[in-house]
């Protein structure tokens, strides 16, 4: 613990919690502003996923087999594995822009308003949630298109959405971490393709684990990109979509698709890595934006 | 009278550079202190202790009477800050940015918009209050940048080089803003490497150079330190240097500097029209061509020459590899004069 965070921690501060919100939505409104002035990064951002699906959906489909039923099962499948896949790629827009800012010298200028220190933190993670639901709603839209379908319900359905959400929202944090600790936006995009594209294809995302060589199949049994990505099958309906026969709600899950712990509590396991990773990365990042200063 | 800012013994070390080397200083309220020296010197990173955004390795500060150690975000709620990057968002237009900057002084939100617009009358830039700020000239983001500073009327304002880089129309309307900003009593510290700014805005100045205070006073003192008067002659002919040298030797009070290859020669006088009338005749009777004689006051520019050993817009490269922060942009070679 640093002696500026025991410093600042003594001088009560009655309105620290609603300066938090306040401060935080303030910077998320400039954040949206931004986006609506600059929308490339939203227009790219929402048409790489419809990219992804059209792509992986065919492409991939036809290793699945020759018939249409089959290859339309594959896409009904890989669906959730590339709602996962993008959901994370979204949470590195986090690390960009907050690289962006302190580049730009507007961190510095907010540093030296009277702001909750986390706020400009959460103003940004929660810009970063609210286009990560846009690009899943674009997302969602394009499935339906190609003949992807809910079999599990709205209910269910809601809450595979909303774990995505949690998770790339814990991520953000974590990316923010990065982004403040690195000199400019092009090292985060660099570093985090490079680190992420291994994490979101050693998991079932696109194809199902289970038939992977031993270590990766152990790598992906624990990854919790597969982790979402099962629950949201289940809780989608998708999860035997390959064999061509959609379960209606939460199936019972076998032992062979689900052969990790993680994997057969994928709702759990998820959610304990977000807490994890809140835990982390809210004071790590908090801490480096209190001393972040432009290069 | 108190104090806005006192800072006593900053120190600042990045790995082997001492960027800030033990400053002291002090901005009594209402005044301006100019904190001048060359880049890398030490000034942005001082300004950074004092508004909070680094901690000091030693010493310790305050800011309107709250402790920059102890007590940052109340120094925050008390100060302004614009600094030389500008630091205004590109995408929103000027009247969002002042608009949230004062929401987050956390104005309430119809106090905030009615400050924005003051604000905007107040640096002429209403007719681009709804164009986003990268149409911008330089010199309007630096206006911009200036009234962010100003939106909760802090008592205290840091302005960390505010015309580098600006053209020298620009430079005089900036000028104009900080002197009506003195005028309504507000407390300045001024970071700047242009003599000719500090002589103008500036109440008291303190000179700095590798990370060191090396003096301080008004700029009449500092002028003062260099001495007085100076006449000053150019001579047609080099092979009449000597004898100039001798002439010059019975009008002045002092010893003469010979430069043999621009053929000049200086020397202290205190007889200011007199002793250059003095000379005229002398020369004249001698039959020496004169190309140039003057009579020269010194300058800020004297002063810090002869404080530093070079001059404070060109300091050495080796000056300003990565001592600091300081002014990373390439305007070093931009001159004011």
């Amino acid at each position: 613990m640093t002696t500026e965070q025991l410093t600042t921690g003594q001088i009560a501060r009655p309105s620290a919690i609603g300066s938090f919100v306040s401060d935080g939505l303030t910077v998320a409104k400039r954040n949206l502003i931004k986006i609506r002035r600059v929308p490339d990064l939203l227009i790219f951002t929402t048409l790489q996923p419809i990219m992804f699906v059209l792509l992986f959906g065919y492409v991939f489909g036809s290793l699945a087999g020759s018939g249409a039923s089959v290859q339309a099962g594959y896409r009904e499948f890989m669906m959730a594995g590339i709602f996962t896949q993008t959901i994370i790629f979204g949470a590195t827009i986090t690390g960009y822009m907050m690289a962006e800012d302190m580049q730009k010298g507007v961190i510095d200028r907010f540093r030296t308003l009277p702001m909750h220190p986390s706020s400009v933190l959460f103003g940004r993670t929660l810009t970063d949630v609210l286009n990560n639901v846009i690009v899943l709603i674009v997302m969602s839209l394009t499935g339906l298109i190609i003949g992807w379908r809910l079999h599990g319900g709205a209910l269910h359905a809601l809450w595979a959405y909303v774990l995505m959400l949690l998770f790339a929202y814990a991520l953000s944090w974590l990316f923010a971490f990065v982004g403040l600790r690195v000199r400019s936006p092009e090292v985060v995009n660099n570093a985090s393709f490079m680190v992420i594209f291994p994490v979101t294809f050693i998991a079932n995302t696109f194809v199902p684990s289970q038939n992977m060589p031993s270590v990766l199949k152990t790598i992906a049994g624990w990854n919790p990109v597969s982790t979402i990505t099962q629950s949201a099958r289940e809780n989608f309906g998708n999860l035997y979509a390959l064999k061509g026969n959609p379960q209606p709600t939460h199936a019972q899950v076998d032992k062979q698709t689900a052969y990790t712990w993680a994997l057969q509590h994928p709702d759990l396991y998820t959610l304990i890595w977000t807490v994890v990773l809140l835990a982390v990365f809210v004071p790590l990042a908090t801490s480096a934006y209190k001393k972040a200063v432009a290069k | 009278m108190t104090d806005a800012v006192t800072a006593d013994g900053l120190v600042k070390h990045y790995k082997e550079v001492k960027a800030v080397d033990g400053v002291s200083l002090r901005v009594p309220e209402g005044s301006v202190l100019g904190v001048l020296g060359p880049n890398g010197a030490g000034k942005t990173t001082t300004v950074r202790m004092l508004t909070t955004l680094i901690r000091p390795d030693a010493g310790s500060a305050t800011v309107a009477g709250a402790d920059v150690l102890r007590d940052p975000q109340e120094v925050r709620r008390r100060i302004g800050v614009s600094g030389q990057y500008a630091a205004v968002d590109e995408h929103l237009t000027g009247r969002e940015n002042l608009e949230m900057v004062a929401r987050l002084y956390h104005l309430p939100r119809g106090e905030a918009k009615a400050r924005a617009r003051e604000l905007l009358a107040q640096f002429r830039l209403e007719d681009a209050a709804n164009r986003p700020t990268k149409t911008y000239s330089g010199g309007m983001r630096r206006r911009l940048d200036l009234a962010g500073a100003l939106v909760a009327r802090p008592p205290v304002i840091f302005l960390d080089e505010p015309t580098t880089g600006l053209d020298p129309r620009s430079r005089g309307d900036m000028w104009e803003v900080i002197n009506d900003l003195v005028g309504h009593g507000t407390s300045v510290l001024l970071t700047t490497q242009y003599l000719e700014e500090a002589d103008r805005l500036a109440d008291n100045i303190v000179v700095i150079d590798h990370g060191q205070i090396i003096a301080e006073g008004t700029a009449d003192q500092l002028k003062a330190q260099v001495g007085g008067e100076r006449l000053e002659i150019t001579v047609a002919d080099p092979a009449l240097l000597d004898q100039a040298g001798d002439i010059l030797a019975g009008v002045g009070d002092g010893a003469v500097e010979t430069d043999r290859h621009s053929r000049r020669l200086i020397v202290p006088v205190s007889g200011g029209t007199q002793s250059l009338l003095a000379a005229v005749r002398r020369f004249d009777e001698a039959s020496i061509t004169v190309q140039d004689i003057g009579i020269r006051r010194p300058t800020l520019d004297d002063a810090f020459l002869s404080l530093t050993g070079h001059r404070a817009e060109q300091s050495e490269q080796s000056d300003e590899a990565d001592v600091d922060n300081d002014n990373d942009n390439d305007e070093q070679l931009e001159l004011a004069r």
